[in-house]
């Protein structure tokens, strides 16, 4: 799968590896901001209220 | 680790991995994958939601001073007769402030809005702390109930089991500075609504005085119980008139 990725990305290996590290940072960032806010509430974690 | 051999298959077959160990890579991805996910959650969780709740905070603070009237920086004596009563407002509105003396760190006042509703996705997430809809407002008799987080989100009440009898929280609104004094601590389950109930140290009763109630989760990093703490309304200062002593020289 990530050697897939690997072989997918054009250029040297240098070209390759900045390609993938903003590839982790995209996801990374799309996790934090929507993903994880969006599910987190709905996890039986982290609750303060009683109800 | 040594270089590699190739092994004796391998060679008699230069197509590549067997699809029987491509599965097994995939799936090792996979699972690699997945705790990989599961520790950038609690990255998030546990760092990220506090980043967030600071700047939010900062805004909502600035908000908020901005709908609410000049209160001179003087200590001023308390007021006489029946606190002010507010109505109470529309869910996702931020209409107060809770200060509380013992968690200052350093220079720097505790100081957090509060907004109506307890619902997590709306409010106790993104806002801060929220007061319990339906109980009472502040300096009204009956329970004004609020709760918080105590990890991640900006965890306001991160330092609760700190609190001690006598101890003041002072609820700031457009009417009054009211000064609680925290009357009692107690550990319950999470189906415990009676905590919040107009009158907690007697639920079945009418309420007789004007009391505050926190609620947060117990233990920290569990969601098992609620720590909860009580206070009573000791009394209040006009808005107009100045400050409590107990915030005296309070940012």
């Amino acid at each position: 799968m990530y050697a897939a990725i690997w072989r997918v990305l054009p250029g040297p290996r240098w070209l390759k590896a900045t390609q993938a590290l903003l590839l982790v940072l995209a996801v990374v960032a799309v996790l934090f901001l929507w993903v994880f806010p969006a599910i987190a509430p709905h996890l039986p974690i982290d609750q303060q209220t009683v109800e | 680790m040594s270089a590699p051999v190739a092994r004796p298959e391998a060679a008699r077959r230069p197509s590549g991995p067997s699809a029987a160990s491509r599965v097994v890579g995939v799936v090792g991805e996979l699972l690699i994958t997945l705790g990989v996910l599961l520790g950038l959650f609690v990255v998030w969780q546990l760092w990220w939601t506090d980043v967030e709740a600071g700047q939010t905070q900062q805004q909502l603070s600035a908000t908020l001073d901005e709908t609410l009237p000049p209160s001179p920086d003087t200590v001023a004596p308390a007021g006489t007769g029946e606190a002010p009563v507010a109505l109470e407002p529309l869910t996702g509105t931020t209409f107060a402030r809770l200060w509380v003396p013992r968690w200052d760190d350093g220079d720097t006042p505790f100081a957090r809005t509060i907004t109506e509703g307890v619902d997590r996705a709306t409010v106790l997430d993104p806002l801060g702390i929220g007061h319990y809809p339906g109980t009472a407002m502040p300096g009204q008799v009956g329970n004004f109930a609020l709760a918080g987080h105590r990890q991640s989100h900006g965890k306001p009440f991160y330092a609760v089991d700190k609190l001690e009898p006598g101890d003041a929280l002072v609820v700031e609104t457009a009417d009054a500075w009211y000064v609680y004094r925290v009357t009692t601590s107690e550990i319950v389950p999470p189906t415990d609504v009676d905590v919040i109930a107009p009158n907690p140290s007697d639920p079945g009763a009418d309420p007789t005085v004007a009391t505050i109630t926190l609620t947060t989760c117990h233990p920290l990093f569990s969601t098992r119980e609620r720590y909860v703490v009580h206070g009573e309304l000791e009394s209040w200062v006009p808005r107009d008139a100045g400050r409590p002593a107990e915030l005296a020289g309070e940012g």
